[in-house]
């Protein structure tokens, strides 16, 4: 099912709605201090499988971009990017998964979560460390080793928010074999 | 339902300017900072920020829950560096002056002092102005101007429709979770973690489904209305530029012509280097 233009731009829009309001408010306190855990890329993942890469990308450059600006700790672009190459990886899967018209089986649950792992692994281990290097000069095992914590807490996070999200996503989408003739 | 943007209502030079001045200089002004390692160079920005927040008439209890907020995060980045990093100032800057060997590979130097002085004047030079632009731009006037500044009208617009619809997910959410505590869903502290993220999944799924149809709803009544047929529109909130927004947008260039003159020709680097 291909997104007319118009559908595009709404999705991106209630997709950054969400990401902000579970990022910012539906916050779950790990026990490291100081960091919670981010639901929200369980639903982006969710917008990456049901509407593609551009509209996820699109959806997590601007809501991270608002929870940054909420805060008012000034926007830390290098991570606001990372989320947005996050989406748009997980937002490749669309066309393997195929929500909308096709069952949500084992094999489409392994297909998406490899997917989501690629994209926190580049997200998060690549792209937002080097882009504090490259951007602030921070030391480099320092933002490793942040990006790695936020890599596997994301994966984990992704793996069950965003499967269950989208087995749900799926269920509530009429299928094509779903009427039988009797 | 809270204000998530702390927009502040007031009679001010500041607030009367255009949100497209505004985010230009806020643009140029954090590229500025951004690239620049130079101390001389932060403490000046944070003066002139200090200045225009007086101008502002924002006041600082307006925002003291923000800055107590940022401070704890500063803080907590500066320790983090200097756990993971005590030499990261001699690998910038070259040299090695001691000032107290604390134990083991920790022993604090001046080069290292002066690259925390740096971290820390970051934040001082850009936290200020983001908060200025925070709380002096609405937020319908934030996503006309991001049009203003070349971005696409269809992006802009859903900047728009976003902040328009987070008090109403806001909302939604908040519902939901009382329906569940109503019916003796434990989602307080008590609960084990994974059972809250289980349970957080729950709230999840009515939410989320919700909003998927929100989409169609939204897009089909935009469709039929022709959105997006032309390739420009006009804005509700759109205003003329005055003498202040050209002085904003001078200010935002002009801070970052600084830092690219100091960093080309001053500095030889982006860093500012005494030690040598």
């Amino acid at each position: 099912m291909k997104n007319t233009p118009v559908k595009s731009i709404v999705a991106i829009a209630i997709g950054a709605a969400l990401f902000f309001v579970l990022g910012r408010f539906v916050a779950i306190p790990s026990p490291v201090p100081n960091t919670n855990i981010s639901v929200q890329y369980g639903l982006l993942a969710l917008m990456g499988a049901a509407f593609g890469p551009f509209v996820a990308l699109v959806a997590g450059f601007i809501g991270h971009a608002l929870i940054d600006f909420s805060y008012g700790w000034g926007i830390w672009w290098s991570w606001v990017i990372a989320s947005a190459v996050f989406g748009f990886i997980v937002g490749v899967s669309k066309n393997h998964v195929k929500l909308a018209t096709e069952k949500f089986d084992r094999r489409k649950i392994v297909t998406f979560n490899v997917y989501q792992v690629i994209g926190h692994v580049l997200a998060w281990i690549v792209i937002a460390p080097v882009l504090d290097i490259v951007m602030y000069a921070e030391p480099w095992n320092k933002v490793f080793l942040q990006g790695a914590v936020a890599a596997i807490a994301n994966i984990v996070t992704t793996a069950i928010v965003g499967t269950i999200l989208c087995a749900a996503y799926s269920a509530a989408k009429p299928k094509k074999d779903s009427l039988e003739k009797k | 339902m809270m204000n998530i943007f702390n927009y502040i209502e007031r009679k001010s030079p500041v607030h009367a300017m255009t949100g497209a001045s505004k985010l230009v200089c806020l643009l140029l002004w954090s590229f500025g900072a951004m690239s620049s390692f130079d101390p001389r160079y932060l403490f000046a920005l944070f003066v002139i920020a200090v200045i225009l927040f007086r101008i502002s008439k924002i006041r600082v209890a307006d925002i003291r829950f923000m800055l107590w907020f940022t401070l704890a995060f500063c803080i907590l980045n500066n320790v983090l560096i200097f756990l993971f990093s005590p030499q990261h100032g001699t690998e910038i800057y070259g040299t090695y002056h001691e000032i107290v060997h604390i134990a083991g590979r920790y022993t604090l130097t001046w080069e290292q002092l002066l690259y925390h002085l740096n971290v820390f004047l970051k934040y001082l030079a850009t936290i200020p102005i983001v908060l200025l632009f925070v709380t002096t731009t609405e937020p319908s006037e934030f996503a006309s101007s991001l049009n203003r500044i070349g971005v696409n009208y269809k992006i802009a617009y859903s900047v728009s429709l976003a902040l328009r619809y987070i008090p109403d997910i806001q909302r939604e959410y908040h519902d939901i979770t009382l329906s569940l505590q109503a019916r003796g869903v434990e989602m307080s502290k008590k609960a084990s973690l994974g059972s809250r993220l289980k349970t957080t999944s729950g709230t999840l799924v009515p939410l989320i489904l919700s909003s998927m149809d929100r989409i169609e709803v939204i897009s089909n009544a935009m469709e039929l209305r022709s959105f997006g047929k032309n390739k420009k529109r006009t804005w509700y909130r759109d205003r003329k530029f005055t003498a202040w927004d050209f002085g904003a947008m001078l200010l935002g260039l002009a801070v970052l012509l600084v830092s690219i003159w100091l960093t080309s020709f001053v500095n030889g680097g982006r860093y500012y280097n005494p030690f040598v």
